[in-house]
């Protein structure tokens, strides 16, 4: 079953176009990543699916549930209770981690499961440990945000995002504050989590783990899905000239 | 260095003594020598302490609470409810105290006849004071909320807090510890602000200083009475700066 399915979807910005007509389908398991050049679009794709921004027109779907249709071209959403249920269906990791910084890395992963879902107090604090001990900071529990590197905030972050039990998880360029030593720490932890089959769609710049990693790879330019497909495929035999002009200009560097 | 608040602490209390023997009714000797003067003068001026002390812990109980609510009607997406709460905080930084005070206490006999009693001025320098800082720390407020990323909005809204726990719990307590500079200065300009409510007739610590000096054409009292300033906003300070460092416990 598709876990997440956009059709269509369109999103301006004052008089910019940002996404023009764009639909992409995510089944369970999948690993989706998405590349393409700053402005094409791929960060406000995902905060559209993560209804961070509402969009212009098209339909966006969690698990054949709606959350907006597509009525004579605008996007209509459903009501408020549905949007809280299904904001559970999916996390997001962002690209400054954006983690409460007055809380402690502990309460940081329990807050939003116990008072926001209203977990069992106790199965949330038993889960704590195991996820910080998959993301390699178990003695980080009790650290404020601000006392750990930009890597060991990126993994809290995403243990924060795990905690809530997510079918699919969303990355916003997950490295691109990180140094390239803090980088592949992030992406060791994504490998795994693609080991996992945790369904995942990464917008990134890192090209090469975008080949290793994922099933599919999307190339997004000017608002439009260019080119997709097996990595393989999009990121070493690129039929559209965009696609070979940007994947050229990032292997030189 | 580090210890002179705690010494301002005693001092303060020491100065108050006197005014505590007189609120209970010892009336001391004050014939003999510079002490006896002294305490004399902090006996007659204590009723006047209690007084600026009851005005400026009122107003802060009032305006604080008061604030927030009108930084959130000036927040308000109804552009109508921004318009009056900006139209509220322009009118009322933009005019005297003195006159508001002036208002606040004729208005109700004047304008709408209705009659008041003689210690309504009490209630009216509470008020008055109450509406006028209520506007500084709304704008306080504003700045210490536009202050908090938008990153942690974002945040709260993918993990689903709704909009008043992401205040409540993501961007009160950031807010908070932004605005705590300026609301240290706001406090002691209330501090010395309160002497303002001689303009209604309130005898505070001030007024009487001057009742005094006027009657023993000595301005010493005045000067008792600014020492009594300083020492309460050094207090002031000192916990202020107490509360600032207690909130230092993360950066951002």
């Amino acid at each position: 079953m598709n876990l997440l399915e956009i059709k269509n979807i369109k999103k301006t910005f004052d008089d910019l176009e940002v996404l023009k007509d764009i639909s992409i389908s995510v089944e369970e398991g999948e690993v989706v990543s998405v590349l393409g050049p700053s402005g094409s679009g791929k960060s406000t794709l995902l905060r559209c699916a993560t209804l961070l921004e509402t969009m212009d027109g098209g339909t966006l779907k969690y698990c054949g549930e709606t959350v907006c249709e597509d009525v004579d071209g605008k996007s209509v959403y459903v009501s408020k209770t549905e949007i809280k249920k299904i904001k559970n269906y999916f996390g997001l990791v962002f690209q400054n981690f954006n983690l409460f910084p007055h809380y402690t890395v502990y309460k940081n992963i329990t807050d939003a499961p116990i008072h926001i879902q209203k977990k069992d107090k106790k199965e949330v604090e038993k889960g704590v440990l195991p996820l910080l001990e998959m993301m390699g900071i178990a003695d980080k529990a009790d650290y404020y945000p601000c006392m750990l590197s930009g890597g060991q905030q990126q993994r809290v972050a995403i243990a924060r995002a795990l905690a809530m039990n997510p079918k699919m998880l969303f990355f916003d360029e997950p490295t691109s504050a990180l140094d390239p030593e803090l980088t592949s720490e992030i992406l060791r932890v994504l490998r795994s989590l693609a080991e996992m089959k945790v369904t995942m769609v990464i917008v990134t710049h890192e090209i090469e783990f975008a080949r290793n990693v994922s099933d599919r790879v999307i190339f997004m330019d000017e608002g439009y899905i260019v080119e997709q497909g097996k990595p393989e495929d999009v990121i070493d035999n690129p039929s559209n000239e965009r696609v070979k002009a940007f994947l050229n200009k990032v292997k030189k560097a | 260095m580090k210890k002179r608040p705690i010494i301002a602490v005693f001092v303060f209390a020491a100065f108050l003594i006197p005014s505590i023997f007189t609120a209970c009714g010892f009336a001391p000797d004050s014939e003999s020598g510079v002490i006896g003067w002294l305490f004399s003068t902090v006996s007659q001026l204590s009723s006047g302490i209690w007084l600026s002390l009851a005005l400026f812990m009122f107003t802060l109980i009032f305006s604080m609470p008061l604030g927030l609510l009108v930084c959130f009607c000036r927040r308000s997406r109804f552009k109508v409810v921004e318009m009056l709460a900006k139209f509220y905080i322009s009118v009322m930084r933009g005019t005297p105290l003195m006159l508001q005070l002036l208002v606040v206490y004729f208005a109700p006999y004047y304008v709408f006849k209705i009659p008041l009693s003689t210690d309504y001025n009490f209630y009216a320098a509470i008020i008055g004071f109450s509406i006028n800082y209520a506007a500084y720390f709304a704008e306080i407020y504003r700045s210490g909320i536009e202050a908090v990323p938008k990153g942690q909005y974002e945040a709260a809204d993918v993990l689903g807090y709704s909009k008043s726990q992401t205040f409540r719990k993501i961007v009160f307590p950031q807010m908070v510890r932004h605005i705590l500079p300026p609301v240290t200065n706001e406090i002691i300009t209330l501090v010395k602000d309160t002497s303002l409510a001689f303009a209604i007739a309130f005898v505070e610590m001030f007024t009487m200083a001057k009742q005094i000096a006027a009657s023993e054409s000595n301005i010493m009292p005045l000067f008792v009475a600014g020492f009594f300033y300083y020492i309460f906003n050094l207090v002031v300070a000192f916990v202020m700066g107490k509360i600032e460092k207690k909130m230092n416990y993360y950066r951002e």
